[in-house]
């Protein structure tokens, strides 16, 4: 589900052909019949946006027909557990969770929490950090729990409840799925997810793009836990990257408030102490991230090395303080607003692969300047002179001050370096070519760059300046093109002990200075002086689980969470589906993989008094980085729209809320604007201009906003035009022609696109109406070989709490004959 | 799941052909082919094939439209209502190639000697001596060959790499194929291994309508070098049903021009005999 993989994964969708090939069965929930569903065992059409009511349909479904697999559920997550007397559920408030504060927009998370001990959530203000620990801290007594599951405030009473009203009719009525087909693949789904067999779930931006995609995430790992699916082969949930090294990008932090390995960034009101704010964030609790404090003083000094000492809390006050939200859309309304004056993008095509693309254009206008890297003149560095806004005379390029810096990029044949993909894998490259001209890699750039700004800065005694000049910046250079050695900083990135030598991993770090690694999950990708992610051994001439190819973090495990393979006492749940078990004569776990947690952690542990971290989790637990040591079917912390996933419509959207009297998240991050303009939603008046619903997707014959593609003729020959998807029967009611032009229309813009007719978009019943989707492949832009109108102009800002993320997967518009106004008319 | 439909790629070695040597070939299997046309741009980038501009068709997604001169791959896209439930859709993709036929017209009636068999069994056009009469076009039985106008009008068609082959490597197709859609190999192997999978796939109620195409040795042109596992009839792809070796017909063909000029000749000599009168 919200996932298109045979056509944006294909290389990887080559392992579901095998695995149908043994008799796997793939279901395809989609708002369209993709090259996925050609594929598929059985496709389900569902209307964008509403996945919630689908998966909470199933949960609903395995709850009431006992098909959950009870042993794992009981022992492996907080079904057990008892909640706060005073937690109120969505059914209760109509469509509101307990703490909700109208005037902040946010709710107080307290009446969440569980009961008994002393728990502290630090989740809460949105836009604020969130604990690294991503979750409670317990202590004193473990909180109450009830393991026949009978206590009407335990969470799988709560749970059965919170789903109650997800009946098969409801699914029908919100999502335009049949019952029938509904049912087909509930019963699928449950008939492999017991002892003997597993069921994954797969997504993508399909499901994270919208108001509420955290928690359709959180719904499919609710499912899973339920059917036992965590941790297991075969199981788990999924996410698709939608670049070859997104994930790597994620782990070593591209974003404004995490750190490399997922450690928060201390925010102004956080512990200016370290050893506080650690503590704070989880350093107290059970699990892994009891350790932060060893993980952050080896991070501060692989950034500071010798000038991180005991003395300057290893430079913690170095690190920079976050006041707000930073994300992207803040940032970008920065710039429209004037508080944001220059921008560095990197291989990203904002201009046309984000939301809203006028805004962000408007936001490029108002820079002072702007530096792009990337292989071709992108739309994103070209705005000032091509753009929908200068071809329209909107805006004349005389009239734009932003002084531009085009830089151009080497591509990855061009350089040596790790990608990690999806699966958490670590796979190197080695360079291929030289690249030509002036064409640089990223690291080369930065690394440079950071060598002028310290030359600039050398003879500052400014105190704010000591950050930059005792930065460890000592790359070995080749000495012919000058490029900065990768396999040194991914060295840096695994880390060393005290007597310089690479660590095994991330068990040997420690909180004393004494070790350094720049990502404590990459800790152990160069144990021995090897780069271990350059392993290349085929797959037939080691076990099935292949840990000699490549390496995955942490620690080269190849399966999360692989305790829960087997059951409490150690045993496999099944001899088809052993994988890493106890073995009491040698006295460890033992299987393919490596385990999860301390390997001779007997499965009978219980942790004595005073116990931190891994060591105060009993040894069945497998979930191992959460402060209780299971899944959560129901969040305490850690999510600030609620506990449990409800179903909301989209901030866009053609009809009410079949559920709830509150139409939408009510948390969802909204920007009221002049310049971000909402069509009116089902309810409010004009909302009849917008009927139809739009969603955005890729083709494989392109790569997101077309920097990769667009500029290449194998590939633009292929899908040469912007064009549009619409079924028969709305082609039909708007007089579209096959082949012809369309003008799709929102209070944002209007965009043409040629009209491709086909039954693969289907329209869906809702109860007594029937609602038309129009699909919208994104790549598009006035650059290339391949030029058309953009679809994420179409789009407004409107994010989702947790992490900022656009509604681009659904939302609403018009659809007309005809291509749209040229010049000023537009 | 047998290795003939997913399993890892085995190693090609390739025996040379010689006289009754290995004949090498594709078997598309279309009931995995996830249409992501990676083995049109892999023969384009391999084989130099000059780029087209069809524009957008309108038709799904095939912006490629047919074989010719600069599409030496070319995968189809069927959409229609599926045939067994007649519920929802059914999305057929195929890649479509020349199928390098064991009575090949396009060789036989070559004037110049530009396209051969080679030492794999393939039919091969040798650009360097084709003088572009076009003679193979209209020889071929499913429009493979075309003649390429910009500069001098000559013919292209697939050669199954046999740069790549020569040296013992697989074509760029089969390479780039991230499903194994596209196999190569021994062809008799590969008929082997095709006629287990049809039972694999036969088992699956949706497909019940799939066949082989091109693999038996008694149809039109004696069999293809490269043949097709279909998940329906030929005609759906547009593939033709029953293609028939066309020199067959221009044998009659030349038969009957050669009477028709013999008549012609002597209408004329009568004419003459009859003016001298």
């Amino acid at each position: 589900m919200g996932s298109n993989m045979a056509e944006c994964h294909p290389v990887a969708f080559q392992w579901i052909v095998e695995a149908q090939g043994k008799g796997g069965k793939l279901i395809h929930v989609d708002p369209r019949f993709t090259r996925t569903s050609a594929m598929a065992n059985l496709h389900i059409p569902i209307r964008a946006g509403s996945d919630i009511a689908f998966l909470g349909g199933l949960v609903h479904y395995i709850l009431e027909q006992e098909r959950y697999f009870r042993d794992y559920m009981v022992a492996y997550t907080n079904a057990a557990t008892i909640i706060d007397e005073r937690f109120l559920d969505t059914e209760d408030l109509d469509g509101f969770f307990s703490g909700w504060n109208e005037e902040s927009g946010t709710y107080d998370t307290s009446s969440w929490q569980y009961q008994g001990g002393v728990i502290h959530a630090s989740a809460g203000e949105r836009g604020a950090p969130r604990p690294s620990g991503d979750g409670v801290t317990i202590e004193g007594a473990p909180p109450h729990s009830d393991p026949t599951l009978e206590h009407p405030h335990c969470v799988f009473q709560l749970l059965r409840r919170h789903y109650a009203r997800y009946t098969p009719e409801m699914v029908e009525r919100v999502c335009g799925v049949s019952q029938q087909k509904f049912l087909e693949a509930a019963e699928t789904i449950c008939d492999n997810s017991n002892r003997e067999r597993t069921t994954a779930f797969v997504y993508a931006v399909g499901w994270t793009q919208h108001t509420v995609g955290v928690q359709f995430i959180r719904t499919g790992a609710i499912i899973q836990l339920l059917l036992g699916n965590m941790g297991r082969t075969g199981g788990g949930v999924m996410a698709l990257r939608g670049h070859a090294n997104i994930q790597g990008a994620t782990d070593i932090a591209t974003l404004f408030d995490v750190l490399p390995g997922y450690i928060q960034v201390p925010t102004a009101k956080d512990s200016p102490d370290l050893k506080q704010f650690c503590l704070d964030q989880g350093g107290a609790a059970g699990g892994y991230w009891g350790n932060l404090e060893a993980y952050l003083v080896s991070l501060l000094k692989a950034y500071w090395g010798d000038r991180a000492t005991p003395d300057n809390q290893f430079g913690f006050d170095y690190l920079h303080r976050v006041t707000g939200d930073h994300s992207t859309y803040q940032s970008t309304l920065g710039m429209v607003d004037g508080s944001v004056k220059g921008f560095v993008v990197l291989g990203e095509n904002p201009a046309v692969g984000s939301a809203h693309g006028g805004l962000h254009r408007k936001a490029l206008r108002s820079l002072d300047w702007l530096v792009v890297r990337d292989l071709y003149e992108i739309e994103t560095a070209s705005f000032w002179y091509d753009s929908p806004e200068t071809q329209s005379g909107e805006v004349r390029a005389e009239d734009i001050a932003t002084e531009v810096f085009f830089m151009p990029a080497a591509a990855n044949a061009e350089k040596s370096g790790s990608f990690t993909n999806t699966q958490r894998l670590l796979q190197w490259h080695d360079q291929a070519v030289e690249p030509r001209g002036d064409c640089r890699s990223d690291l080369s750039f930065t690394y440079y760059l950071g060598v002028k700004i310290r030359e600039k800065l050398a003879a500052s005694t400014e105190a704010r300046d000591r950050a930059l000049l005792d930065l460890t910046w000592d790359y070995p250079l080749d000495p012919k093109s000058g490029e900065p050695s990768a396999e040194a900083v991914l060295r840096e990135i695994s880390g060393r002990g005290p007597d310089g030598k690479l660590l095994a991993g991330f068990g040997a770090l420690r909180a004393d200075g004494s070790t350094s690694s720049g990502c404590w999950i990459y800790c152990g990708a160069f144990a021995d002086d090897q780069n271990l992610p350059n392993r290349k051994r085929p797959g037939q001439e080691q076990s099935w689980v292949a840990p000699e190819w490549g390496w995955a973090w942490p620690l080269n495990r190849r399966v999360l969470y692989n305790r829960a393979s087997a059951d409490p006492e150690g045993k496999p749940w099944s001899e088809r589906k052993r994988f890493v078990y106890w073995d009491e004569a040698q006295g460890k776990w033992v299987g393919p993989d490596v385990p999860d947690f301390p390997g001779d952690r007997r499965p009978d542990y219980q942790p004595p008094p005073g116990a931190t971290a891994e060591a105060a989790l009993s040894g069945d637990r497998p979930f191992i980085m959460q402060a209780d040591g299971v899944g959560w079917l129901f969040a305490p912390s850690g999510v600030v729209d609620g506990p449990f996933p409800t179903h909301y419509e989209p901030h866009e959207s053609p009809v009410r809320n079949p559920l709830y009297e509150q139409e939408h998240n009510p948390a969802r991050q909204i920007f009221r604007r002049r310049d971000n303009p909402y069509n009116p939603t089902a309810g409010e008046p004009g909302s009849e201009r917008f009927p139809f619903v739009m969603t955005t997707y890729r083709l494989t014959e392109h790569h997101t906003a077309g920097g990769m593609s667009r500029f290449l003729s194998r590939l633009s020959q292929l899908q040469p035009e912007m064009f549009c998807e619409v079924s028969p029967e709305l082609a039909q009611e708007r007089g579209l022609r096959p082949g012809g032009w369309a003008t799709i229309i929102t209070e944002r813009t209007q965009i043409e696109a040629r009209v491709l007719v086909t039954a693969r978009v289907s329209a869906l019943r809702l109860g007594d109406r029937v609602v038309h989707q129009v699909g919208l492949p994104y790549h598009w832009g006035s650059r290339g070989l391949s030029r058309g109108d953009s679809a994420n102009d179409l789009f407004p800002l409107v994010l989702d709490p947790n992490v900022h993320i656009q509604e681009t997967k659904a939302a609403t518009c018009d659809i007309q004959p005809g291509r749209r106004p040229r010049a000023a008319s537009r | 799941m047998t290795a003939a439909t997913t399993g890892r790629r085995p190693a090609v070695s390739l025996p040379m052909w010689q006289g009754g040597g290995t004949r090498m070939g594709f078997f598309t299997d279309s009931s995995i082919c996830i249409g992501c046309k990676a083995c049109e741009v892999a023969c384009k980038e391999w084989n130099g094939v000059p780029d087209i501009d069809t524009g957008f068709t309108g038709n799904s997604y095939d912006n490629t439209s047919a074989l010719g001169a600069n599409s030496w791959r070319h995968v189809a896209f069927v959409e229609r209502p599926r045939p067994d439930t007649g519920d929802g859709v059914q999305w057929l993709m195929n890649s479509d190639v020349c199928k390098h036929c064991t009575r090949a017209a396009c060789l036989d009636v070559c004037p110049t000697g530009a396209i051969f068999r080679s030492e794999f069994g393939t039919v091969v056009v040798q650009d360097d001596i084709c003088n572009g009469c076009g003679y193979c076009v209209v020889a071929c039985p499913f429009g493979v060959l075309e003649r390429r106008e910009e500069p001098d009008g000559r013919a292209f068609k697939c050669t199954l790499c046999y740069d790549r082959l020569e040296v013992g490597d697989e074509p760029a197709c089969a390479k780039a194929c991230p499903t194994q859609s596209i196999q190569f190999g021994p062809l008799e192997e590969l008929r082997e291994r095709a006629e287990k999978r049809l039972e694999e796939v036969k088992r699956e109620p949706r497909f019940a309508g799939a066949r082989l195409y091109g693999e038996s040795k008694d149809d039109g042109v004696g069999g293809f070098g490269a043949f097709f596992l279909l998940l329906d009839e030929p005609e759906v792809y547009g593939l033709p049903p029953k293609p028939v070796y066309r020199r067959t017909d221009l044998a009659l063909l030349w038969g009957a021009a050669s009477v028709a000029a013999s008549v012609l000749t002597l209408g004329v000599m009568g004419s003459l005999r009859w003016r001298r009168r």
